[in-house]
């Protein structure tokens, strides 16, 4: 059984007519039916409006299906008993940093999931400890949030939810807001975080980022359209190029240079052309 | 600008002031700010103003700090200086057409001038040496007992909470709209009073727009982090009365005695 | 319209704890026509160096002429800079606020005291500008539009004003990629048609070897480095320690050399190094 189970799942925002009626509006998602196995890191890429970010919402029951349904070790979103067991599983970071920070203070802040939890005060205390140092800010914890960068706060929110140590967090484009400092300091969290088992989904524009994956799922309109290894989906760019995504700089450079199509890092273009004297 | 004010912002430390439980700042705060209005005399204010001194001595908050939010409201203090000298009845000192001024009027402008400072003096030391977070979990546990009646004290806490970490965030956030409609041409400054509050139509808009966006990026936010209402919450800081409290109580208890006494004490006009 | 900045110098909070030059001397001259990319992290001084061009910061000292106009002296008009120099915020869509499109672009041209026939002729040609069709939008509510589409109707709104210097804080960010070329192609169609002076920030390292005639890297609220593209881009051990990289191009050529000795480029964009590449491969072969 893998860790998050979802089958044929449809999420339908309704929106209100001119006579004030709900009337059924866009479909979202359109009947998406995915695995997500534990420890893996999952990419999710497609252009605005594809429905990568409703997805996203619906891992963890901040978005219930419309139709089908949404599985987390072995809970149903739908099942309004296990909802905190299934958030307090999934943790989830969004793409702006100001917006998702509760408290002015960053420990109490990260303190804040742990606390809706129910844990006790010294157990809330460490894990807020370890949490900061995995992000590198313990020794920002008594400082005000409001005097911290994108990057910084970006990093408070990613405590924030591993303090309540979830088995897998959903990044919601956590870098779109960023600096290139910011956007690699957190790209390597996230890789720090999967190393040590936890599953990671990460929704990106940024296919140098979707590259890291193990695994790439493309969406367009409400659908998985594709659903490869990095390898796999960069290969085929007539593909990419019709899911409206930009193709990593390495293949770009592969394809207007007319190089062997099975290169898909700087490092290996570099050993063709050497090779090639 | 509005972002001077040191009204509700928290100045990292551990004095002896910090470590009081967030309760015992809350009423002692509340007794000074009743006491300013039981003074009636030079002597009240002296004794009011060398306690303040005190305590800011006590909590090793920079006084620049501290002024400096006082700048921003120094307007307000300037316009009921100026109301008071001019509009109190009595003694006339100096006169030119329809304005006087009166002995009356310069000791009751000073009075309330000396008053004002002190009270946002006395209250932004409350904001200054305690965690926004303890503050409104002292808040919320002053007010348990009035949750008996339907009083939902954990929301107006969280409220509270949540007003403290978003006043930075808006007030960046109108600075950015102000500059932006600036840059194309707004004009804030000048025209009759009809058409300055329609200059501000560009900038409300944009920021209700953007609270609207902060309120549910926030609520999303809060949710994913498992908030579910006060129940079953735990606290990593819970706070306690210590030894420190009870001192303190003793003192505000003194210090509201010698006020009261303060008022028997001869004036000095 | 040219720009002469003379040792401009910013402080943040003066005296107080969290006191912080965010500019310190810095001197510029930006000739007529030139695309001059701006890089540098959060808080090393690009924005507040914006922010100057256009009379919204007051320096603490220091001289900005635009043109041959003195913006720093006090007798200045505010509404002149204005005009002459256009400033388009990040995230501009956020200071959309009219009912309509139409109405929004022409706020600008309005707050200029220009008459009617006028604003309606300026806000026809700002939304064709920015790429977007009058007929289709203008009485459309801006709230309704796409993020890009929002982007482009906040961008017109400044171009309605017909600046002689077009100033963009990171004109994509957030955006997806296609509404980034657009964004990006965009702006290269407004530099070329109004024969303008086009600043522009961005992190983005490949747009800004793309697009720009000369770079400004910003780094403690000095300018680190000054010169073309190539010039600044050459300084990649500096770059990186400030936080800052190559265009991707340039890394991956960096890579290349490093395996194939003999290979030489000086790319900076994917096109000059793919050409490189195979010039480099057919001499291998023939």
């Amino acid at each position: 059984m893998s860790f998050i189970e979802v089958k044929d799942l449809v999420i339908e925002f309704t929106k209100i007519d001119d006579e004030g009626n709900e009337v059924p509006g866009k479909k979202a998602v359109d009947g998406v039916s995915l695995n997500i196995d534990k420890g893996s890191f999952v990419a999710v890429v497609g252009m605005n409006g594809s429905g990568k970010s409703t997805l996203a919402k619906s891992l963890n029951g901040l978005l219930l299906p419309t139709a089908g349904s949404v599985v987390v070790d072995g809970f149903d979103t739908r099942d309004e008993d296990h909802i905190w067991d299934v958030r307090s599983r999934v943790g989830m970071v969004f793409q702006n940093p100001d917006n998702q920070i509760v408290s002015s203070i960053v420990e109490d802040d990260v303190a804040f999931g742990p606390e809706n939890l129910g844990i006790e005060p010294d157990e809330i205390r460490r894990r807020v400890d370890d949490a900061l140092k995995h992000v590198g800010m313990y020794d920002q914890k008594d400082k005000g949030a409001h005097m911290l960068s994108g990057g910084q706060k970006q990093r408070i929110a990613i405590a924030g939810a591993i303090a309540m140590r979830p088995q897998c967090i959903v990044f919601d484009e956590p870098t779109a807001m960023l600096d290139p400092k910011g956007r690699a300091r957190v790209m390597s969290i996230i890789k720090d975080l999967n190393a040590e088992g936890i599953t990671c989904i990460l929704i990106t524009h940024f296919m140098s980022e979707a590259e890291q994956a193990d695994r790439i799922i493309v969406m367009k309109d409400g659908k998985v359209i594709g659903d490869r290894t990095p390898a796999e989906l960069f290969s085929d760019i007539p593909f990419v190029e019709s899911a409206g995504l930009e193709l990593p700089p390495a293949i770009e450079l592969r394809k207007m240079a007319g190089l062997p199509g099975n290169l898909s890092t700087a490092a290996e273009i570099a050993e063709h052309i050497a090779a090639s004297r | 600008m509005i972002r001077d004010i040191t009204l509700g912002q928290y100045y990292p430390g551990k004095s002896v002031i910090h470590r009081l439980d967030a309760r015992t700042k809350i009423i002692a705060t509340l007794v000074y700010i009743v006491s300013l209005f039981i003074v009636n005399n030079f002597w009240g204010f002296l004794i009011a103003g060398v306690g303040l001194a005190v305590v800011i001595a006590l909590s090793k908050v920079p006084v620049k700090f501290i002024f400096r939010g006082l700048t921003a409201i120094f307007i307000i203090i300037i316009f009921t200086v100026v109301i008071n000298i001019f509009m109190t009845e009595g003694r006339i000192i100096w006169q030119w057409k329809f304005l006087h001024i009166t002995v009356e009027g310069l000791s009751r402008a000073g009075f309330m001038a000396v008053r004002l400072v002190l009270l946002i003096i006395g209250s932004s030391m409350m904001t200054l040496c305690t965690k926004p977070i303890e503050l409104t979990d002292g808040l919320e546990k002053l007010l348990k007992p009035l949750s008996k009646i339907g009083l939902p004290s954990h929301e107006i806490a969280l409220m509270m909470t949540i007003a403290l970490r978003f006043i930075p965030t808006l007030m960046e956030e109108t600075d950015k709209i102000i500059k932006a409609q600036q840059a194309r041409g707004a004009d804030f400054e000048s025209g009759n009073i009809i058409q300055r509050v329609k200059s501000l139509i560009p900038i409300l808009i944009p920021l209700f727009v953007s609270s609207f966006r902060i309120a549910q990026d926030l609520a999303l936010a809060m949710e994913a982090r498992c908030y579910h209402g006060g129940s079953g919450r735990t606290r990593m800081n819970e706070i306690h009365f210590h030894r420190g409290d009870a001192v303190a109580a003793v003192v505000m208890v003194l210090f509201l005695a010698v006020i009261i006494a303060s008022r028997y004490i001869p004036a000095l006009f | 319209m040219s720009i002469r900045v003379k040792d401009l110098t910013y402080v943040y909070n003066p005296g107080m704890p969290g006191e912080t030059k965010a500019l310190d001397g810095v001197s510029l001259d930006v000739e007529d026509g030139t695309v001059l990319g701006i890089i540098g992290h959060t808080g090393s001084g690009k924005s507040t160096l914006l922010q100057h061009l256009n009379g919204l910061i007051k320096p603490d000292s220091g001289e900005i002429y635009i043109g041959d106009v003195c913006i720093t002296s006090g007798d200045v008009k505010m509404t002149e800079i204005r005009r002459r120099v256009g400033l388009v915020f990040q995230y501009p869509e956020y200071q959309l606020f009219e009912e309509t499109v139409a109405k929004d672009v022409a706020f600008g041209p309005r707050n200029l005291g220009l008459s009617d026939e006028e604003i309606d002729r300026r806000v026809k040609v700002a939304i064709a500008m920015v790429g977007l069709d009058y007929d289709e939008i203008a009485e459309v509510s801006p709230f309704d539009l796409s993020g890009g589409m929002k982007r482009r109707v906040a961008i017109a709104g400044v171009i309605a004003m017909e600046p002689e210097i077009l100033i963009l804080d990171e004109p994509t960010a957030g955006l997806d990629p296609a509404a980034h070329r657009d964004i990006l192609s965009m702006v290269r169609r407004i530099h070329d048609e109004m024969k303008i002076t086009l600043i522009f920030v961005s992190h983005n390292m490949g747009d800004v070897a793309e697009m720009s005639d000369r770079v400004i890297v910003m780094s403690e609220g000095r300018i680190a480095f000054d010169g073309t593209p190539r010039e600044v881009f050459s300084h990649a051990t500096e770059l990186s320690e400030m936080g800052l990289s190559v265009p991707p191009a340039r890394e991956i050529v960096e890579q290349i050399k490093a395996k194939a000795k003999d290979f030489e480029s000086d790319a900076l964009t994917l096109d000059e190094a793919a050409a490189d590449i195979r010039e480099y491969l057919e001499a291998a072969r023939g």
